[in-house]
């Protein structure tokens, strides 16, 4: 019911297609897998056994994904936004009873040929609804209180099952990136005021309370924050990785220390090297230049993701493609912020570096989104 | 429905403006992201650097030999010995019991071990060498070697043990090592990061106590990689240390050996020097202990029996027993008097056999007394009744200045453990520590030894040497210290009046070698290696009117305890003296029945440098030595097995 519908024989339609995709953006996303595969390859010791390969075949079925989903026309997406809404949230509430538990907390489910983490597909066909839900509302109306609500329970619902897994880090990308596509579709600034106020209100209740007649939290749910905010409270627990973490980062310096030479990650000091901690292993192997230079390939995604946006006169397209790229955007700067030592631990991969199998799909199908947004533009 | 132009016209503006903003904090966000990294990987790299290498490289400490210490021939008194542990590596040997099994079929190990180090192993990583026995013979580390093919993760070890290749003889002197304990941890303010290592031998007692730093040498490195598992990847580099100083003592080991020899059975201490250089040749304790007992850590039964032994073999006598000197003190009595000019060698003091000072009645030693008496006499037959008389006219002070002055109530700056002040009292000594006012009577006790006066065997020596020299012998017990030579112990003259010295040595020479001596018996006939001397006998207990009336008890029908200490101090040859020598028996009875005769053996055998013929002794004796120089001589020298300097 969109503007763009009118439109339709300005679109490309069969293999013209790829022509018209965003090959910026897909060059630089090859460009980072390719930097994963080689923090692989060397926090394995130099092998491509057990995670390059692995890493290998997910990325090109990925990449396989994205096109397929950006062939199909933008609008069928947005007809199916409802539809993978729902989807996900009884995939969330199917974890939620018949989830495995691994690592101390429940997050999969096993979808026989693979492993799928519903809080991952969750991010993205949020940020869908959403873009869908305020494509479809009036303009006048985004900022009635209702109509406020109504997208703030959307956001809230799959954000509540993500922290009962229990899973910090997605649940805050959830909340961040629907805030944002609330914030992109024009909800009056005062709500975001408001609710950054009562937030902060919150926050330093809870802290001048301590010790006080009046304390809200008990004593050990306050050390627990401490330790939360400080890791380096507690040095030889939670401290200990974010130390290891920071020491590997920093003696990288300038230049690094060479490919497979960093100490911290070949005598195992780093922890979750492969994982959530890869950026530390390059950053220790490449320096500063090797560090930034990922910093900046990350950037010119959300950049060229962005220049798409504004150029897309689709109220839904262009929100799906900002959120999206927000997402991304909060993936890498959460999980950058967190290994070096800026923002507590909060268990968030680094997008495309880190090995795992359901992040990077789902990153990969939610930029074939965007890919489709971009083919099936309004002209 | 159509949604109308103008409608979607102002959403793109909206989302434009919008999308401009969170590209903005986007923006600000990687700007933070990428000062952070530039803080981080420029401005602290060096800081993280360093963290990072403090992470991967262990410092490992390489302990360094211990300095050997060598007697004035060479011979090794206390030496370094290649000690063989076994050491078991988990993770190399499969299934550990059944290892362990076959490693008991061929080595002999406590059951006790085996099972602590069991524990041990279970308890630390795999790749952790585990110590499962230690000191094990040459031929069963051999055995093992042999079989290491059905023997995986375990490997033999060499380390270095200290040994004291002359046991007891040496014991007092040297004294011993044993590993760092808490205490000695507080007490020393060492930095040494040495003494961190577990297990690490300091010295405890005597030379290796006192010396520690010279014989302890400075800990090599080695710097190993490491993983976060604390496994060792790979060694980096490795830095020699340097091993400990060797030092050469003065002591003549098979000298000390003979003194220790000749003093079995009784709890004495001798002192001999040499008075060329002050050196000290001998420093003997009876009886004493085997050091090497403490090296392994003594066992409980060992360590109660050395305790509890009424001899005391753990105390050095030699340097830490303080005795009163009893008449080995008449000379400084004597002496003090002639310098003062209160006595000439013609004047004769009446003895009749006790001297009553303000109605206290002062016993002579010889009950019926010695009538007239001379200077020389006085000496040569210790009569007491002369210094009573010649004590009360020089005064405690000078007497006490005269003592200090050849040795007595001072320090001698020894490397052994707690070296004897002893006391040579006086008016400002009794007012200090007593509170009271010195009394003529004290005078009197002090001029024959008795009352404050207290001295050790090696003071004692070191007065008989002075006397014998003129000169301020000071002794000295380390000859080299890694080569290079330590001042000689030979002084200036002490600035007594020859003629002082000349008639106080006449009189000594006769106290041994004249008919009425003290020590007529002990007499060296050999006319080469005649000696001089004096005796002493010291009561240690107080002798009442009513026992004295009933007649006084004899030595030998009381216990043992409370007998009187024997002494003796000499020198040799007593026209051209080249050695000083004190005994003191403990509760051995008089001097000149059981000090003189051990001070004239050690004296030949110093001066033989070796067992004397029995041409030496007097005919009478011959016999009686003959046999006790079999009997010494059978006793296996236990230094014979040490190595010697080439």
């Amino acid at each position: 019911m969109s503007y763009l519908e009118y439109n339709t024989k300005y679109v490309p339609t069969g293999l013209r297609k790829l022509l018209h995709l965003n090959w910026p953006i897909i060059l630089l996303l090859c460009a980072v897998a390719c930097a994963g595969f080689l923090m692989l390859y060397s926090v394995a010791g130099g092998s491509m056994t057990p995670w390059v390969e692995p890493q290998m075949q997910r990325f090109a079925f990925g990449l396989v994904l994205m096109l397929i989903v950006a062939m199909v026309p933008i609008w069928f997406w947005r007809n199916m936004a409802f539809v993978a809404y729902g989807g996900s949230l009884l995939l969330l509430l199917g974890v939620e009873f018949f989830g495995e538990v691994r690592m101390g907390a429940q997050r999969w489910i096993d979808l026989g040929f693979m492993r799928l983490q519903p809080s991952e597909l969750t991010k993205i066909t949020m940020v869908m609804f959403l873009a869908a839900y305020y494509d479809w509302l009036p303009n006048k109306k985004t900022s009635h209180p209702f109509w406020v609500v109504l997208p703030v329970l959307f956001i809230l619902t799959p954000t509540m099952l993500v922290l009962n897994q229990p899973d910090l880090g997605t649940a805050l990308l959830l909340l961040l990136g629907g805030a944002t596509v609330m914030f992109l579709a024009g909800v009056h600034w005062a709500y975001f005021a408001t609710v950054v106020g009562a937030g902060v209100a919150g926050i330093m209740a809870v802290f001048q309370s301590r010790g006080t007649t009046w304390q809200l939290l008990k004593d050990y749910q306050y050390r627990r924050i401490d330790t939360f905010l400080d890791p380096a409270n507690d040095p030889l627990g939670a401290g200990y990785h974010i130390t290891q973490a920071k020491i590997a980062l920093g003696s990288g310096g300038w230049t690094g220390r060479g490919f497979m030479q960093g100490t911290q990650s070949r005598l195992n000091f780093l922890p979750e090297k492969h994982t959530d901690f890869i950026f530390t292993t390059l950053a220790e192997e490449f320096g500063f230049v090797g560090a930034f230079t990922l910093l900046v390939l990350y950037l010119l995604i959300v950049i060229f993701c962005i220049i798409s946006a504004l150029g897309n006169r689709d109220r839904f397209a262009s929100l799906l493609t900002l959120g999206i790229a927000m997402t991304f955007f909060l993936f890498f700067a959460v999980n950058m912020a967190m290994v070096t030592g800026l923002a507590p631990v909060v268990g968030v991969p680094l997008p495309l570096v880190s090995y795992g199998g359901s992040a990077m799909l789902v990153l990969l199908v939610a930029f074939g989104l965007v890919q489709s947004a971009h083919i099936h533009r309004p002209r | 429905m159509k949604r109308p132009p103008k409608d979607v016209i102002e959403s793109v503006r909206t989302v434009s403006r919008r999308a401009l903003v969170m590209g903005g904090v986007q923006l600000g966000v990687i700007g933070a992201l990428g000062w952070r990294l530039q803080s981080m990987q420029v401005e602290q790299a060096d800081q993280f650097r360093l963290l990072a290498e403090e992470n991967r490289i262990n410092i490992r400490l390489l302990p360094p030999a211990r300095g050997l210490i060598f007697d004035r021939n060479g011979i090794a008194i206390a030496d370094n010995e290649q000690n063989y542990r076994v050491v078991m590596v988990r993770e190399d040997a499969g299934d550990v019991g059944e290892v362990l099994a076959k490693l008991t079929e061929i080595v002999d190990i406590d059951p006790d071990d085996l099972s602590r180090a069991m524990e041990e192993m279970q308890r630390r990583s795999p790749f952790v060498p585990v110590t499962i026995a230690d000191r094990l013979s040459w031929e069963d580390v051999a055995e093992i070697n042999l079989n290491t093919p059905a023997l995986p993760g375990i490997q033999a070890e060499v380390g270095l043990s200290r040994v004291y290749p002359w046991g007891a003889d040496l014991a007092h002197v040297v004294g011993y090592v044993g590993p760092v304990s808490d205490f000695d941890l507080s007490r020393i303010d060492d930095p040494d990061p040495l003494l961190q290592i577990p297990k690490f031998q300091i010295g405890k007692t005597g030379a290796e106590n006192k010396l520690e730093q010279t014989l302890r040498g400075s800990a090599g490195t080695r710097r190993i990689e490491v993983n976060a598992a604390g496994r060792i990847m790979r060694e980096l580099d490795r830095q020699e240390g340097d091993p400990g100083k060797d030092i050469q003592l003065t002591l003549d080991s098979r000298l000390q050996s003979y003194v220790q020899a000749r003093m079995d059975g009784e709890s004495a201490g001798a002192v001999v020097i040499d008075l060329e250089n002050g050196d000290l040749r001998a420093i003997a304790s009876a009886p004493a202990f085997d050091p090497n007992l403490f090296v392994r850590g003594i066992s409980v039964p060992d360590w109660t029996a050395l305790n509890e032994d009424k001899y005391r073999p753990l105390a050095a006598k030699a340097v830490q027993g303080t005795y009163p000197p009893g008449s080995t003190f008449k000379m400084v009595t004597l002496m003090a008097a002639m310098e003062e000019g209160f006595v000439t060698a013609d004047e004769t003091v009446y003895c009749p056999g006790f001297t009553d000072v303000f109605n206290i009645r002062f016993h002579c030693w010889k009950r019926g007394g010695h009538g007239n008496i001379n200077l020389h006499e006085s000496l040569k037959q210790s009569c007491d009744c002369y210094y009573y008389e010649i004590a009360q006219r020089v005064g405690i002070d000078k007497m006490a200045e005269m003592a200090r002055k050849l040795g007595l109530g001072v320090r001698h700056d020894l490397p052994l453990s707690a070296v004897a002040e002893g006391l040579a009292p006086d008016k400002e000594w009794k007012a200090r520590v007593r509170g009271e006012d010195w009394r003529i009577g004290d005078t009197v006790n002090a001029s024959i030894g008795q009352g404050y006066v207290l001295s050790s065997p090696l003071q004692l020596a070191v007065m008989s040497a002075r006397i014998a020299t003129g000169r301020v012998v000071t002794p000295r017990l380390i000859r080299l210290v890694d080569g290079v030579e330590q001042p000689s112990g030979l002084g200036e003259s002490l600035g007594i009046n020859e003629n002082t010295l000349r008639r106080v040595r006449a009189s000594m020479e006769d106290v041994c070698n004249h008919r009425r001596g003290t020590a007529y018996g002990s007499r060296i006939v050999d006319e080469a290696h005649k000696m001089a001397g004096k005796t002493g006998t010291s009561q240690v207990r107080r002798i009442t009117p009513e026992e004295r009336a009933a007649g006084v008890t004899k030595n030998e029908d009381l216990p043992w305890e409370r007998r009187d200490h024997a002494l003796f101090v000499g020198y040799a040859p007593y026209d051209n003296p080249r050695y000083a020598v004190s005994v003191v028996v403990e509760h051995g009875g008089g001097g000149s029945r059981a000090a003189a005769p051990i001070a004239r053996d050690i004296l030949l055998q110093a001066q033989y440098g070796g067992p004397p013929p029995l041409e030496a002794y007097p005919a009478g004796v011959r016999d009686k030595i003959a046999e006790q120089q079999r009997r010494i001589a059978a006793r296996v020298p236990p230094g014979a097995k040490g190595r010697s300097r080439a």
